[in-house]
């Protein structure tokens, strides 16, 4: 399709700014605009809702100078200018028209606030103008990326992203600071004053300039060189670790409190999210098995708990028939238990399947577990529609009690941790490689020796014992359980959240959950779209970077620092390697 | 033969045809039970019967869009369920303002026509705005990768849809030419409206089926579910091909939409999921890849949804067997893929392991 | 008077109408070089395929010390101590070259999840011997220093050889070898050539190879089965087989002559 007779520069401009120009309709209509113009990144300099217009711009017109790579300069940056005039003049053409066509009874979005946000405020051909300027621009100036060295773009680009975090949780960073004795004296004045006001401008410029120079620095280190802890040896090496390690039980220890109640309850959801994430990280990142009814090991968790703890157990309303109402931390164990035995008998069935067959019936096992939780069929047990109410809590001896977010806090740590040590040693164990040629080729994996029936099985029930445990701390977390909370939507969910953090990848997991678990937590605007940006995000990131943002080859070459005992040279009269292989 | 069957059996073969055992045990012994009860006169079984030929023909237009795709591509095309649903979204906008303005009632012909013909656009651009931008770019991509994308489309399509033009239901409008029904011999009624799905619905199958049998597009399109690289060769434009595919799978769904929606009045952005998954069902059923199986496999899956809650459940002594219909459809769904992965009617989808 | 190490008899393999591999007779002589050659779509890979457990052939009966590897899956075949390449290379491109060698030793391992999450020491043991016995191998197939590229990104011939060094990882008794010089020019079809009998002379392998080139075939082979259209048209040594007309035919014939000469094989059998 991109072969035969070069593109006119202004084709390519004109569709990629078509293409930019959608998505900018898009999110105006989708109200995604107005709604997050209530929070300020830079205060009363940049509100997030321009601020994801500037993205789109800036994204036009790097791809159109992407596209035009091999055409002189000057062509690209000019034809990245043109691609930003598109949708601007797009926009234009919305607020025209959105009062004559009376757009607002069918897009309920298309609101004067609006208006007032696209045009700067200004009417006819003055807000023509403004917006053609700033969309030209925008759109320049990500054409101008591909032209910057690589030495500057990497600071650059992570200094900008580091400045839209911090703006964007400014809110987060000042509640924690006012915790910490001091700290907000110190750094009070880099935040605009009041709720969703952002960065100050000399905040802007601390955060920017530390970032980009730490990158900048980081890139000047040559490759491959050691860093600091493996330069030490033997003792002083296990004291640093020790010394690290105690560091961090300390902050771990502490953080509940600096934290407070509402950032420890979203730590604890995002800390939920890890634990399925870790599940479904060996089942789909490690073994390739797309399972897209995960969601049901984490209900049956929720449920077991649920129903050998609840005292809320009789004939009346809102009561379940039977519940020994014992102690969590049985239940908890029992709970996981059964998830294995359900990973187990809902893996059976799909032994034979491949791909996308797998992922519908998942999907479906998924379904009806969450249906049968509703349904008045098995009321009386498990509470139907109305669910099962007060859900026993962790106690240990009378002292202390696990119903507070803080105190919530320390258990899921440890499950979390709990799940990251097991998925890690697995990972770089024999089963871990069982499972990635599993996820390679299925046909050649079997022909090695391996057992496909155990291998996969193996899979599902570990998977399903992560999401059980998760499920069973949830329902305690809560209090009670409800089965709406277990739709499709915790399934698609975790799905994302190891896509975007790099299937197969540990610390992807914990990427994936702050930025799509943690982040609509702490930003109430993104609640309302978040299902539409697991969506979008899903496809761009299969579009440009399936392998994730932290994928996990890329662990191997970075902690790779020394080749263990070379083998002896090869045999006399097989050539070197490097002598006599085709094409290289 | 019987020897090397045994021979093969493992624990998980004796495990499923356990539970495959057991269901068709309680499907028979719950038929048995509520047919003697005889709670339910012919009148009702007649009136499930015709309920779920009408849901079926539904089932099964949106079954072909999958089937044809799958046949093609060797993709489900995940988001195709709201392709189905954009079609029924932007009709509503159409006969709402028809009816406002009392076209509707002047002209039912007219509106009805053009109501189709709206919802099938949109449908279609929907659908090649998807082929265009989420799969044509993953066509070489390992399985996992175009799936993945087709899940995100989906929801992402959903929540576009939701975020636009807001979460509450829309109802379609009352027509006067559908309202009402017909009563066949005794007491067997049968409402318009299902008759016009029924109707309509078998003839776009039988257009369809002519199409892909006689016409030059419709052997292109064999010719590249055969095998993509040869009919590349014979000169066939294989991505053209494909885009029609999409086109003929959505414009069918999109019909599908404006039929459910004149059905069943109140529409949302979900309403693609679950006839989504069920659909699919039925295209496995039929065997995926084989057209008239599609076709068969919705009807035969609407029917069974909606004569099988009752029959089965109700002699058991099931609350509300309603509840469970969705959970007897992907019931149907995990049988058929274990124990006949081919279909009823087979497919030709090859499993070469080397 | 040697033995045999794998007697195929009467294998019969069907796809729909189209029979793949018909009434095949097979004897592979212990510690032998023997080719399998033939024209395109003969049924080459498909015999490995019912050999190696991929298909199950509709009749006949595959041998391998005792065992009838037409009843098996493909991974109680290679734990017998059979192990395969393929012809269009099937390495786990994900995983780095030492990865896959590793996969390959998974039947002399043993351990499982439990010892891998509390690290055993009989487990890190197992590992770090594995490891040791991985870049042996490495070095033995010429890849050294390669271990941590990812396999998709080794070059061509690379890729080949780790192939072969995956599939000694399970100490096989036989070594099935579909086309192992495809896509090789002379220089490194020779190496190759070498290889092939340098593995049968130090470890002991019986090699059952497929071949296109009759270069390699004549040079490292002790006997040659010919097959054509599922059939076996001709075995012998390569001398008797380079002379042999109906051969010579399937090779460059699809004329009428071809069918009276598979008539006259089929009598003679």
């Amino acid at each position: 399709m991109d072969q035969g007779k070069p593109r006119h520069w202004l084709a390519v401009a004109l569709q990629l700014g078509a293409t930019g120009g959608l998505a900018a309709l898009l999110i105006c209509l989708v109200g995604m605009v107005e709604e997050f113009s209530k929070r300020y990144i830079i205060v009363d300099v940049l509100e997030m809702g321009q601020a994801l217009l500037l993205l789109i711009l800036i994204a036009t017109g790097y791809m159109t100078a992407r596209r035009l790579a091999d055409r002189p300069a000057r062509e690209q940056l000019l034809a990245s200018a043109v691609s930003g005039l598109v949708p601007a003049v797009m926009l234009f053409a919305l607020v025209l028209l959105i009062e004559p066509l009376n757009m607002r009874s069918i897009f309920l979005n298309a609101s004067p606030g609006l208006v007032e946000i696209l045009t700067f405020g200004q009417t006819g051909v003055a807000a023509l103008v403004l917006m053609a300027a700033a969309g030209a621009t925008q759109a320049l100036a990500g054409g101008v990326v591909p032209h910057l060295s690589s030495r500057t773009r990497a600071p650059l680009v992570k200094a900008i992203a580091w400045v839209g975090l911090t703006g964007l949780l400014a809110d987060i960073l000042r509640v924690t600071f006012t915790n910490i004795p001091g700290a907000i004296f110190v750094l009070g004045w880099m935040f605009g004053r009041g709720s969703g006001k952002g960065l100050s401008i000399p905040g802007v410029v601390v955060v920017f300039g530390l970032v980009a120079y730490a990158t900048y620095r980081r890139q000047r280190r040559p490759a491959g060189a050691p860093g600091l802890r493996s330069r030490l040896d033997g003792r002083k090496a296990r004291l640093v670790n020790l010394g690290l390690w105690t560091a961090a039980a300390v902050v771990l220890y502490l953080l509940p409190k600096l934290l407070g109640p509402y950032l420890s309850e979203v730590t604890n959801s995002v800390g939920l999210f890890v634990l399925m994430g870790l599940g479904l990280n060996i089942v789909v990142g490690f073994a390739g098995l797309l399972d897209l009814g995960y969601v049901a090991f984490y209900a049956i968790g929720a449920y077991v708990v649920a129903v050998l703890t609840s005292t809320a157990v009789g004939n009346e309303a809102g009561q379940i028939v039977w519940g020994p109402g014992m102690s969590f931390w049985l239940a908890l164990m029992i709970a996981v238990l059964m998830s294995v035995l359900a990973g187990i008998i809902l893996g059976v069935p799909v032994l034979n399947m491949r791909g996308d067959y797998l992922a519908i019936v998942t999907l479906g096992f998924g379904e009806i577990i969450r249906i049968l939780a509703g349904s008045d069929f098995l009321k009386p047990y498990i509470g139907g529609s109305q669910g099962i109410v007060q859900v026993g809590v962790g106690r240990i001896g009378g002292l202390v009690v696990f119903d507070k977010p803080q105190t919530v806090f320390y258990v899921v740590v440890a499950a979390c941790a709990a799940a990251g040590f097991i998925s890690w040693r697995l990972r770089d164990s024999r089963m871990g490689r069982t499972w990635k040629a599993l996820r390679e080729d299925e046909d050649v994996a079997q022909a090695m020796g391996i057992h496909l029936v155990s291998t996969k099985l193996l899979a599902f029930a570990t998977g399903a014992a992560f999401a059980g445990l998760s499920g069973a701390l949830f329902a305690s977390k809560i209090g009670s359980v409800y089965p709406h909370s277990f739709k499709l939507l915790v399934s698609i969910n975790v799905l994302s959240l190891i896509i975007v953090g790099g299937m197969g990848s540990l610390p992807g997991v914990f990427i994936g959950a702050l930025a799509l678990v943690g982040l609509p937590e702490l930003l109430r605007e993104f609640s309302e779209y978040r299902l539409l940006m697991y969506g979008a995000l899903l496809i761009v990131m299969m579009l440009t970077r399936p392998e994730g943002l932290r994928p996990e080859a890329t662990r191997r070459r970075e902690l790779h620092e020394s080749t263990g005992p070379e083998a002896q040279a090869p045999p006399a009269g097989m050539a070197a390697p490097g002598e006599a292989s085709a094409g290289d | 033969m019987l020897r090397r069957f045994l021979e093969r059996a493992t624990l998980t073969d004796v495990f499923m045809w356990f539970v495959g055992g057991s269901i068709v045990t309680l499907v028979v012994v719950g038929s048995y039970l509520t047919l003697r009860q005889g709670v339910y006169t012919s009148r009702h079984w007649f009136d499930f019967l015709v309920f779920g030929l009408a849901q079926g023909s539904v089932y099964a237009l949106i079954a072909l869009g999958y089937t044809l795709v799958y046949g093609i591509l060797r993709m489900i095309n995940f988001a195709h369920s709201e392709v189905f649903m954009s079609g029924a979204y932007i009709g509503f906008f159409v006969i709402t303002a028809m009816n406002q303005s009392g076209f509707l009632d002047d002209n039912p012909l007219v509106s009805l026509s053009a109501l189709f013909l709206v919802a099938m656009i949109t449908s279609v651009v929907i659908a090649v705005l998807l082929e265009r931008i989420a799969y044509r770019p993953l066509r070489q991509s390992p399985r996992l990768v175009p799936l993945i994308t087709a899940i995100g489309a989906s929801f992402f399509l959903q929540e576009a849809f939701r975020t636009m033009f807001g979460s509450a239901s829309k109802g379609y409008p009352d027509v006067d030419v559908l309202h009402g029904s017909w009563t066949l011999t005794g007491e067997f009624i049968i409402q318009k409206i299902q008759v016009l799905v029924i109707v309509a619905g078998a003839l776009m199958m039988f257009l369809l089926y002519l199409f892909v049998m006689r016409t030059k597009t419709g052997k292109a399109m064999r010719a590249v579910s055969e095998d993509k690289d040869v009919a590349a060769l014979m000169g066939i434009d294989v991505d053209a091909i494909i885009v029609r595919t999409f086109v003929i799978g959505a414009a069918l769904a999109g019909a599908a939409g404006v039929l459910y929606s004149l059905m069943f009045r109140q529409i949302n952005a979900y309403i693609g999921f679950i006839p989504g998954i069920k659909a699919f069902t039925a295209a496995v059923l039929g065997g995926i890849g084989n057209i008239p199986g599609a076709m068969l496999g919705g009807l035969f899956l609407g029917i069974f949804e909606s004569v099988g809650p009752i029959l089965f459940l109700d002699g058991l002594g099931v609350a509300a067997p309603y509840q469970l219909k969705d959970v007897i459809a992907f019931t149907m769904l995990v049988l058929v893929l274990i124990f006949r992965p081919t279909g009823i009617l087979g497919e030709r989808l090859a499993t070469t392991k080397a | 008077m040697t033995t045999s190490v794998l007697s195929a008899r009467k294998v019969t393999k069907r796809f729909g109408g189209l029979v793949a591999v018909d009434q095949l007779d097979l004897e592979i002589a212990d510690n032998a070089i023997h080719a399998v050659i033939g024209p395109n779509g003969s049924g080459k890979t498909t015999l490995f395929n019912c050999i190696t457990g991929f298909y199950r052939p509709e009749g006949g009966e595959i041998l391998f010390q005792g065992h009838h590897l037409e009843r098996f899956t493909s991974d109680r075949i290679t734990r017998l101590g059979i192990a395969r390449t393929y012809q269009n290379i099937r390495l786990f491109s994900n995983l780095t070259a030492l990865e896959n060698i590793l996969i390959g030793e998974h039947p002399h391992l043993k351990a499982g999840m439990f010892s891998a999450v509390f690290r055993l020491p009989a487990t890190v043991k197992e590992e770090e011997l594995a490891l040791v016995e991985a870049r042996r191998l490495l070095g033995y197939v010429g890849l050294t220093g390669k271990g941590d590229l990812l396999a998709k990104n080794l070059a061509y011939g690379d890729m080949r050889r780790l192939e072969i060094g995956r599939a000694l990882a399970s100490r096989p008794a036989m070594l099935l070898l579909d086309e192992p010089t495809a896509g090789m020019n002379p220089q490194e079809t020779r190496e190759m050539t070498g290889f092939i009998r340098r593995l049968r002379d130090d470890l002991g392998i019986t090699i059952l190879l497929i071949e296109h080139q009759m270069r390699v075939v004549m040079g490292i082979s002790e006997k040659v089965t010919v097959l054509d259209y599922g059939q076996k048209i001709a075995e012998g040594t390569p001398s008797e087989i380079q002379n042999n007309p109906m051969v010579i035919e399937a090779y460059l014939g699809k004329g009428s002559a071809s069918a009276v000469l598979r008539e006259a094989a089929a009598s003679a059998r």
